[in-house]
């Protein structure tokens, strides 16, 4: 007897549904196993990491903290990879994007400017961060050269460069020579939402943003152009519809996205440029893509459960002493399952029954 | 059954409540690292220190760590969960976190905090570091002497005072015993990259140099200097098990004794804000033992040693002559003063480099 994945005549529509609830459901049981090796209360552990930042304001305003940049980025990789452009370089675009607004701030800093500031940051971050994703787009639509490679490798070119800029002609000269701008003046910083709190301005975009998508995708017809040039493209081809266009257009769109995220990060919660100002969101952000199916409100829930992890993750190592590392174990295990579930979307397990005579032939 | 499972998880939820309150009447102390604790390096030092004090202390207090906390953005969120769980002393052991220790010290000003190596401080945030030159000043005599190439190989992470003090106070004691001595820096703008830490040395060697010196944190540029017989000066931790032939000694971190100090102060309530920037004499650091060396060069390092915790040696002792030729203003009398080391941003004369960023 065997158990065979057997590939479904149609993708289950129920199991679409229900997959992502598997998975969590395998993830806490295995992490409830782990915790009792480790010989910590698993209940405890789990009410740390899923409960606990859910009661109380502070952890909340950090959960959106935490996932404004990663739902913002992970809109824009949706749209490119419904239409089948695959964009890996959104952490450069929004390095990118952070170093052009950041342009302004440093260039008006201790100057009498007055509000324009801000949104001449966010315009221009946005702008640099669409022109950076247009080099492997243009790329790719001109010589055919393949769009994965191209906008990953220009991660570490936007990573040099910032570098480079905040240990040269950027450097705080108070700074003893540390890579560090100045911090930014009042009319660089985005706004806080709440006093006293760090939940801020972008949080409200990323909201926006996330509004904007599921209007794209949902009700236009550049939408609907988007994912028949995904999910068929023979098809799109037949209907007039050009792929090469749609895969500028969705590059620009995610490198825009990115290059807003970057200089909301900068100007709200750091406060200035730096290197290491992100904890490598351009990746994360791809993983949140798939986790909330490139799907705009999926993508909303999952950057918030990924936020939680986060936050949790600190909580338990403060309230149990449960290492870090166990943590990002979680995280994989979490990204394991959804993967592994989803393939019972196409897939469907079934037990076969082998030849008797094959299967002495192999003894 | 639900009910049950749901009893059964108050119960526990409770027990551990309770015994959370058990602990309020002990005193928290929390601590943020910047790598993972691993077994050596910046963050293990800390770790032996908060376990010293452990040690000391462990009946009157509680202390938790955050670990591999990056100096971006999630660094001032890990401080405040850290103030938020109860912690009334907290301690950011990297010089990256200084401004969000500043912005979460505004925040609770009755919480007080205790930077590494930084130079903000508020009325409840102290700062503290140490005078690693020293040590510095002693591994470039032991260098000048066992160099048969006289040419030193000296690995830097950042262009900071702390490092640039660092390579200075080296050259100005090798110059006293080879006044015509070289040394090669390579700037791997890191604290922590093995990768890149071992080509540096190796390129170091290349260049002629037969002893490394670094001012990062990995034992990648002793093995190096191991597999290729050449000597080699340690960081942060012992490293003479990945160099046991090439480790002529090595800076050790000892934060112990301070960190000790300073919570005592807490629990008897005299915490004050302060500037602590402690040498050789008050153990903010030692040094390894000195091996692989002639009796004669383990005699002059342990003298110069005594000398430095005795107050008669001073590494930037006047007159100093800038890597311009133009003699450097002496502030301290007859040395310089230190905010002229705090502050360090020039080379002295014979390092044949140029200052990055000038």
């Amino acid at each position: 007897m065997q158990l065979v994945l057997e590939k479904r005549a149609e993708r289950s529509g129920a199991i679409a549904l229900v997959s992502p609830l598997i998975a969590i459901g395998l993830t806490i049981v295995t992490m409830v196993i782990l915790f009792a090796i480790l010989g910590k209360n698993p209940l405890l552990a789990l009410h740390a990491y899923f409960i606990a930042p859910l009661t109380d304001g502070y952890s909340l305003q950090e959960i959106a903290v935490k996932a404004t940049p990663l739902v913002m980025i992970a809109i824009g990789l949706s749209l490119c990879y419904l239409a089948n452009a695959w964009n890996i370089g959104a952490e450069g675009q929004f390095l990118i994007g952070a170093v052009a607004g950041s342009w302004i701030a440093v260039k008006t800093q201790g100057t009498d400017a007055g509000a324009w500031v801000l949104p001449a940051m966010l315009v221009l971050a946005a702008a640099a961060g669409a022109l950076y994703a247009l080099m492997p787009a243009i790329c790719k639509v001109k010589f055919g050269a393949s769009e994965i490679l191209t906008s990953l490798m220009l991660v570490y070119v936007a990573d040099l460069f910032l570098d480079y800029l905040v240990r040269g002609p950027w450097r705080d000269p108070q700074g003893f020579n540390f890579p560090t701008t100045a911090e930014f003046d009042p009319v660089a910083t985005v706004p806080l939402l709440i006093e006293g709190g760090r939940l801020h301005l972008g949080s409200i975009i990323a909201l926006l943003v996330v509004a904007a998508a599921a209007i794209l995708l949902g009700r236009t017809i550049k939408g609907f152009e988007i994912r028949v040039v995904g999910a068929a493209p023979r098809a799109a081809r037949f209907g007039g519809f050009n792929a090469n266009q749609l895969t500028i257009l969705t590059f620009a769109v995610s490198g825009a996205l990115a290059g807003l995220a970057g200089i909301i990060e900068v100007a709200g919660p750091v406060g200035h440029l730096q290197p290491g100002i992100s904890p490598g969101y351009g990746f994360t952000a791809i993983i949140v893509a798939f986790l909330g199916r490139l799907n705009p409100l999926g993508i909303l829930i999952a950057g918030l459960f990924l936020a939680l992890t986060f936050i949790g993750g600190e909580q338990a190592q403060i309230a149990m002493k449960i290492p870090l590392d166990v943590t990002k174990v979680f995280q994989g295990i979490l990204l394991f399952y959804v993967l592994a579930c989803d393939s019972l979307i196409l897939y469907r397990f079934k037990l076969s029954f082998p030849n008797r005579q094959v299967a002495r032939g192999t003894h | 059954m639900r009910k049950s499972i749901l009893a059964l998880a108050t119960g526990l939820l409770l027990a551990g409540s309770v015994s959370a309150a058990s602990a309020a009447d002990k005193l928290k102390v929390g601590f943020i690292y910047l790598g993972p604790i691993g077994d050596l390096g910046w963050t293990y030092q800390h770790d032996l220190a908060r376990q010293a004090l452990v040690k000391e202390l462990g009946d009157q207090i509680e202390t938790t760590y955050l670990e591999n906390v990056p100096e971006g953005p999630d660094a001032e969120r890990s401080i405040e969960q850290l103030v938020r769980a109860g912690n009334k002393l907290i301690f950011t052991t990297s010089f990256g976190y200084m401004d969000p220790t500043l912005k979460v010290a505004k925040k609770y000003p009755n919480v007080h905090f205790e930077h590494a190596t930084g130079y903000k401080r508020a009325p409840n945030m102290s700062t503290y570091s140490a005078k690693w030159f020293q040590g510095r000043y002693i591994q470039g005599l032991i260098a000048a002497k066992m160099s048969k190439s006289g040419v030193l190989g000296y690995i830097g992470s950042f262009p900071i005072p702390e490092v640039v003090s660092g390579i200075n106070a080296t050259m100005l004691a090798a110059q006293t015993i080879k006044p015509d001595i070289k040394v090669k820096i390579i700037w791997a703008n890191t604290w922590f990259d093995p990768g890149k830490e071992a080509d540096a040395a190796k390129a170091l060697i290349d260049q002629g140099a037969d002893v490394i010196m670094q001012h990062t944190d990995s034992p990648a540029a002793m093995q190096i200097a191991s597999e290729r017989g050449k000597l080699a000066f340690g960081q942060d931790s012992e490293m003479i098990k990945f160099g046991p032939k090439t480790q002529l000694t090595s800076i050790l971190d000892t934060w112990g004794p301070y960190y000790i100090e300073r919570v005592k102060a807490e629990l008897a309530g005299t915490w004050k804000s302060q500037d602590s920037w402690g040498g050789l004499d008050s153990h903010m650091f030692a040094m390894a033992p000195y091996t692989n060396m002639p009796d004669d060069v383990k005699k002059m390092a342990e003298d110069a040693q005594a000398a430095i915790i005795a107050g008669k040696l001073h590494p930037f002792k006047c007159p100093i002559v800038g890597q311009d030729g133009k003699p450097v203003e002496c502030k301290g009398g007859d040395h310089l003063d230190d905010s002229q080391i705090l502050g360090m941003n020039f080379y002295v004369k014979g390092i044949d480099d140029k200052l990055p960023g000038k």
